[in-house]
């Protein structure tokens, strides 16, 4: 398969491009931050939905258009140019993927459409510690009659302040299971907080929370195979909302070298500056073919495909670090006061360069991967 | 018709792969190791292996020297689709080139954009055929990164042009036959204005070769003078004093090749070399920055791979490729380079040996202190990114 977009991903990615930026340009993502940190525009969520954005990874029979996570992957990489804060990566990219691939038929052919629908919000909650480490799992789940119970404490959960369910990794008899659990439920505490990017994460802990039985997305298949593909899967998604702010950062850089004068020329035309972007130009070269390859590696099914996932999101962390560093300083004194708009791309980066696992934790699993 | 397209690339990677696997000789399976595996034929040629001899002979007749030439110049006429698939199993065999030539990857390209039909006619069939040895001559002494600055001059003498002058890095000029050359034909013009693309009989008298001994040791570059050497006027390819189109034109074909790109080598993993050489305590490298190293170039290596794939699929043309060709200099050379600077890391003391044992070639060092030229030679980072920041970002200047 080329490594190329088709046609068809193509006229979605500009019409996502189109439609962002009609409707919610980075002025909006300013407005929603000054507006006590408001989580996301429901007008705009509501445009997702009928552009169909929430429907394409989810398959023909459930409702969905099927259309693969290469077009999912266009449109996060449009709201990263953007920062279009929405539930999309909550609900979609990580959630509608945990169901999608969950051998749960019940709980599929009910919350799918509703998912799609975008009137149902879901949340993974999965880490517990510091940093990510999705392989030491504390919160537990116990069997008792036909329910489960539930103890431990989550943290960075993304959206759960505005979710209807959180979809809970736990440890049950020695290996991992994941539920579907309503957030309303008894014994769930949730507290938010605002981060640096102005997104709000939660902590949560569950106290004895009694979850049905047949809320449970693993029955045969072995939790932690469907914990791997959904962290390999949001990892790629991730990286290519971070491409998308690499490239916007990048270009609105380009835009103020271009314009800036000291010394009486442009400061654009100086090598000190010149080289140091035409290296990020190269950088962001390689960050497009690694979050193509690894979004067409779901598509297809690749068996490389961890290994797609660990080097897009290692790649995409290290190059938006760079990025979102070098836009500041090429912008000197304006670039680090909040009337300009390139400051935002800095703080989104480093949480989501943090978000399921950093440059580090993704070198180190490649290392694993080919064994040294 | 789509599919009877798609049956007949099938059956011709069938029939590649069968006729491949009967005819390459098994020693030329092997990676070229030392500069004796190479065949550059020319007037002096001289095949070093009997199996050397039978592999360019063979592909030679089967017309797959240059497989993607026109048949009237000595190609094998094949299509792009034909011949990735033929480059694909010669890799997958890891077939080495029966003919190592600058006359196939520059000097033929240039032919085939800018000579006259009786020039292609002339030389193309024997760059195919090796009777050639054809070398370059760029750069000079003061003309190196400001190439368009080079003096060698070619005056007109009416039937003829007089030489003067000296070109620098001519990689093989010592065994080489003929020369292409950028040349002086204007002085009174702004210097990109006023140059031609010349090619010349290394026989002829006046020219004379001192070769260049690198910090590797020994090196395929020389120096090459040139006293009042008389060139006839039909040597002259293109327009006068147009030559430095020729020249970017070539300058394209050079980087993608320094860079990697279209090559078939199928280099090592580094970290493969590390396992066998440092060895693993509980599954891990001992020296845990190198083992970090290591992953952060091989996340490079591979993903630079995947570039070239998406690049060479998204099939750019015109002003484009040529931006993206400073791209790949740069950025495979710095790998290169950083490659080599691991190699010398993870080596220890044997990496280090300098004049070869009974046990150990001495190739790690030198082909370390080699490297640095990589990202000079073909124009320097610093050139590419000068021109990534002109033509692809159109910053000011």
């Amino acid at each position: 398969m080329p490594l190329t977009l088709t046609e068809e991903q193509k006229m979605l990615k500009e019409a996502a491009s189109e439609f962002l930026l009609t409707n919610s340009p980075i002025e909006s993502f300013r407005e929603l931050r000054d507006n006590n940190y408001q989580s996301y525009d429901p007008k705009v969520w509501e445009g997702f939905v009928e552009m169909g954005w929430t429907a394409l990874t989810i398959p023909e029979n459930y409702g969905g258009l099927d259309f693969g996570y290469t077009g999912l992957g266009q449109i996060l990489e449009e709201t990263g140019k953007t920062l279009t804060k929405s539930p999309l990566i909550s609900s979609i990219l990580l959630s509608a993927t945990a169901i999608r691939l969950s051998d749960n038929e019940t709980l599929k052919a009910k919350w799918l459409p509703e998912l799609m629908s975008g009137k149902t919000l879901m949340s993974l909650a999965l880490d517990e510690k510091s940093f990510f480490d999705p392989n030491s799992v504390e919160s537990s789940a116990s069997l008792s009659g036909d329910s489960f119970i539930i103890n431990g404490k989550k943290r960075m959960v993304i959206d759960a302040c505005d979710s209807d369910y959180l979809i809970v990794v736990a440890s049950l008899d020695e290996s991992i299971s994941l539920f579907l659990v309503d957030s309303k439920s008894k014994g769930i505490d949730i507290k938010n907080d605002v981060f640096m990017d102005a997104g709000s994460y939660s902590s949560i802990s569950f106290n004895n929370v009694k979850v049905p039985a047949k809320n449970q997305l693993d029955i045969e298949i072995e939790g932690k195979a469907i914990l791997k593909s959904i962290l390999d899967i949001g990892a790629i998604g991730l990286s290519c909302e971070m491409l998308g702010s690499v490239q916007a950062a990048f270009n609105q850089t380009m835009d103020y070298i271009k314009e800036r004068e000291q010394f009486g020329t442009k400061i654009g035309s100086y090598q000190g500056l010149q080289h140091r972007a035409a290296h990020l130009f190269c950088e962001i070269e390689l960050c497009k073919s690694i979050t193509l390859k690894a979004l067409q590696s779901i598509d297809d099914e690749n068996e490389n495909l961890s290994q797609y996932a660990h080097l897009a999101k290692a790649k995409l962390g290290e190059v938006l670090k760079l990025t979102s560093n070098e836009a500041i300083q090429m912008h000197g004194g304006i670039g680090v006061t909040d009337d300009v708009n390139i400051g935002f791309y800095l703080k989104r980066a480093r949480v989501v360069q943090h978000l399921l696992g950093d440059t580090n934790y993704h070198l180190e699993c490649i290392a694993k991967q080919k064994g040294y | 018709m789509e599919t009877t397209t798609k049956v007949d690339l099938g059956n011709f990677r069938l029939e590649t792969r069968a006729w491949l696997e009967e005819n390459c000789p098994m020693s030329a399976r092997e990676p070229v190791k030392r500069s004796s595996d190479m065949y550059w034929g020319g007037r002096n040629a001289k095949f070093t292996s009997k199996d050397q001899k039978i592999w360019f002979e063979k592909m030679l007749e089967k017309k797959w020297i240059v497989p993607y030439w026109e048949k009237k110049y000595g190609g094998g006429g094949l299509s792009p689709e034909e011949n990735n698939i033929l480059t694909q199993e010669m890799a997958r065999l890891g077939c080495r080139k029966p003919l190592f030539s600058f006359g196939i990857a520059m000097l033929g390209p240039a032919l085939l954009k800018f000579a006259s039909e009786e020039q292609k006619l002339n030389y193309l069939p024997e760059i195919v055929e090796g009777k050639i040895w054809w070398c370059q001559g760029y750069s000079e002494p003061s003309a190196g990164s400001d190439l368009a600055g080079l003096q060698m001059k070619a005056e007109d003498k009416g039937d003829h042009y007089l030489i003067n002058g000296s070109k620098v890095w001519t990689s093989y000029a010592d065994n080489a036959d003929w020369i292409f050359c950028l040349v002086r034909t204007n002085t009174d013009v702004p210097k990109h204005n006023g140059i031609s693309f010349i090619l010349i009989d290394m026989s002829t008298q006046g020219v004379s070769v001192r070769p260049i001994k690198l910090i590797s040791g020994k090196s395929p570059f020389c120096e090459t003078f040139f006293d009042n050497v008389k060139v006839p006027k039909s040597n002259l390819v293109g327009t006068l004093n147009d030559g430095w189109t020729i020249a970017k034109y070539l300058l394209t074909h050079e980087r993608q090749m320094i860079g990697g790109v279209g090559g078939t080598e199928i280099k090592k993993e580094i970290s493969k070399i590390a396992i066998d050489q440092l060895g693993l305590s509980s599954g891990q490298l001992n020296d845990s920055f190198l083992r970090t190293q290591i992953a952060k170039f091989e996340m490079d290596e591979n993903i630079f791979e995947l570039t070239i794939q998406r690049i060479v699929d998204e099939d750019k043309s015109g002003k484009q490729a040529a931006a993206l060709s400073s791209f790949f200099k740069y950025y495979g050379t710095e790998l290169n380079v950083k490659r080599e600077e691991l190699l010398i890391q993870i080596g220890g003391n044997d990496a280090l040996l300098w004049v070869p044992n009974e046990n150990n070639d001495a190739n790690v060092a030198r082909k370390f202190c080699r490297s640095k030229g990589n990202t000079i030679e073909g124009g320097t980072s610093e050139i590419q990114l000068n021109i990534i920041a002109k033509r692809v970002l159109n910053l000011p200047s």
